[in-house]
């Protein structure tokens, strides 16, 4: 598999707090982390996971 | 005035095996269900005897064979405690929901069948060797050209035309795949290149009209099959469907769709919104993420899928007013569509948190960007299958119901009772009643019949051709009332 690059995340800026709606940063934030926990559970070696996964047709 | 619109959803999952060798599809659909199934559940048959599924609507019997050959219809076919039915289908395990009186029932007993599948790897798991993993993913297509179904049927009024049926349901099937979609890596079936598109199924369609689902597969299809009383009904088999994890797209597929066929059968719409070409805009409609390019009319006008679904709307609104006063599901499918419409128009990934195609292309971006992975990446791949894995704690869905990213209709709860328990204001409460409580006589059952052997007389069959009929409202004091099936049999013939 190749080999990833990755682009460095985007620190959370700890002075500013901001109450009500989140901003751009709290956003991208979020999704590092959902990544992060999919990554967890994704299944390993992508490639020959997705080859093999063949179906006989159906309906 | 149109007839309710009992439906159901049937759902054909597909299998893997991972760590065993080459498997054997059949046999690991058949150990999913065995491992599942309760003993006393096991031994009760299913009916074949009313099945027919090579009449065709518009009036012949075909001859070309779909029909489940001998060796087929012996395979593992068991009837579950909630009503449905769970059994083997062409290489899959299939779960086709009890029949259900609106689309929020039809969400729930959909997602129970999730639940029984993720419960039946846990069953199988036990059984096969420790290097062998089962996995089961609810959605349409390997991603190699070869596609199983999700299908919806619905009660319809056999006094509709069915050409009526035809004209007016299929502009609105083609277009409601902005909502109903569960998006896709790549194309299929020899159809046009596209790096994502919003269907598991468009590239599978490929004719109009037909009575086929698993080879030329038609948008409107024709079989006949009512499986209630055939002097009254149809059950319009609908195949265009993909399976849908999103709580919402399926509350939609199946609100939307009713209403629409009510609409049909009380000859609501006097418009004619016949496609110029129905199959090219299938698929011109899965690769538009922008759910606005040009659609062109039969008669030269032209519009968008989601313009299309706005007239749809506009004409719905009315009806429901009209026809149906303040009900509270036709009201609340009104709303929801109306919402996603909007929000389609605006920007269609502000629904990122509703339906399930542009969940699936908002993870799949997050990691192409963050990866810098180009579109024909094996981790993309993986990601669009693993999106539809049935246990929570690998599915990708799951993960982003978890993390409060996509919102759901009804509640886990719900789902819970209803694994166990039929829908109560359809047919479906007798047959899984009458399962709970005396699955040791009945011998036999099908989606209109239960056939019971109490011993002390000739096999008695109990017709249940009428979907509306049996309800716990109309049924639960008779059986109550009846401490054993003889006494059943008796009270049903007074």
């Amino acid at each position: 598999m190749a080999e990833q690059q990755r682009k460095p995340k985007p620190k959370k800026d700890e002075e500013e707090a901001p109450q009500a709606s989140k901003t751009d940063e709290d956003v991208s934030n979020e999704m590092d982390e959902l990544l992060d926990e999919i990554d967890e559970v994704l299944e390993a070696n992508a490639e020959d996971f997705v080859r093999s996964y063949v179906q006989k047709g159906g309906q | 005035m149109a007839i309710p619109k009992i439906c159901g959803i049937e759902t054909e999952y597909g299998i893997a095996v991972q760590g065993g060798g080459e498997f054997n599809p059949i046999l690991t659909s058949s150990l999913l269900i065995n491992a599942y199934a309760k003993p006393a559940f096991k031994r009760v048959k299913w009916d074949y005897e009313e099945e027919s599924p090579l009449r065709d609507a518009r009036g012949f019997e075909a001859g070309v064979s779909e029909a489940p050959s001998d060796d087929e219809s012996g395979l593992v076919n068991i009837i579950l405690p909630n009503g449905a039915r769970y059994y083997v289908d062409h290489a899959h395990p299939e779960y086709s929901s009890p029949e259900c009186s609106n689309a929020r029932d039809a969400v729930i007993w959909d997602k129970a069948g999730e639940r029984i599948l993720e419960d039946s790897i846990a069953a199988a798991q036990a059984i096969v060797t420790d290097n062998e993993r089962v996995f089961i993913y609810k959605n349409n297509s390997d991603g190699k050209g070869n596609s199983y179904g999700c299908h919806e049927n619905y009660l319809v009024d056999r006094r509709t035309p069915f050409p009526d049926i035809v004209r007016n349901l299929t502009p609105f099937l083609v277009t409601r795949q902005i909502f109903t979609g569960a998006g896709k890596v790549g194309a299929e079936n020899a159809t046009e290149q596209c790096d994502y598109q919003i269907s598991q199924r468009a590239d599978f369609f490929e004719v109009e009209v037909g009575l086929e689902t698993t080879f030329k597969r038609p948008i409107i299809n024709t079989r006949d099959e009512p499986h209630a009383d055939p002097e009254k009904y149809r059950r319009l088999h609908v195949i265009i469907g993909d399976a849908n994890m999103a709580e919402l797209s399926t509350y939609l597929k199946v609100g939307t769709t009713a209403i629409v066929l009510k609409m049909i059968e009380d000859d609501f719409i006097s418009d004619d919104y016949s496609l110029a070409e129905p199959i090219r805009a299938m698929r011109s409609v899965s690769r538009d993420l922008t759910c606005r390019e040009t659609l062109e009319l039969d008669d030269g006008r032209s519009t968008s899928a989601v313009e299309m679904q706005w007239e749809y709307l506009r004409l719905a609104k009315k009806y429901v007013q009209e026809y149906e006063g303040d009900d509270e599901i036709s009201n609340d499918v009104l709303d929801r569509w109306e919402t996603v419409l909007e929000r389609l128009e605006d920007d269609p990934m502000t629904l990122k948190a509703h339906l399930d195609w542009v969940a699936k292309l908002s993870v799949l971006n997050a990691y192409r960007e963050r990866d810098v992975l180009e579109w024909d990446h094996s981790k993309l791949k993986l990601i669009d299958l693993q999106y539809h894995d049935v246990r929570r704690e690998k599915g990708l869905y799951y993960k982003l119901v978890r993390s409060g990213k996509i919102d759901t209709v009804v509640g886990e709860p719900e789902v819970a009772f209803a694994i166990d328990h039929p829908p109560e204001d359809t047919r479906a409460y007798f047959r899984g009643e009458c399962l709970r409580r005396f699955s040791d006589v009945i011998v036999a059952a099908s989606w209109d019949a239960l056939i019971f052997d109490t011993g002390d007389e000739p096999l008695r069959k109990v017709p249940t051709l009428e979907p509306r009929r049996g309800t716990k409202e109309s049924v639960q004091d008779l059986l109550d009332a009846s401490p054993t099936a003889s006494a059943l049999l008796a009270n049903l013939s007074k």
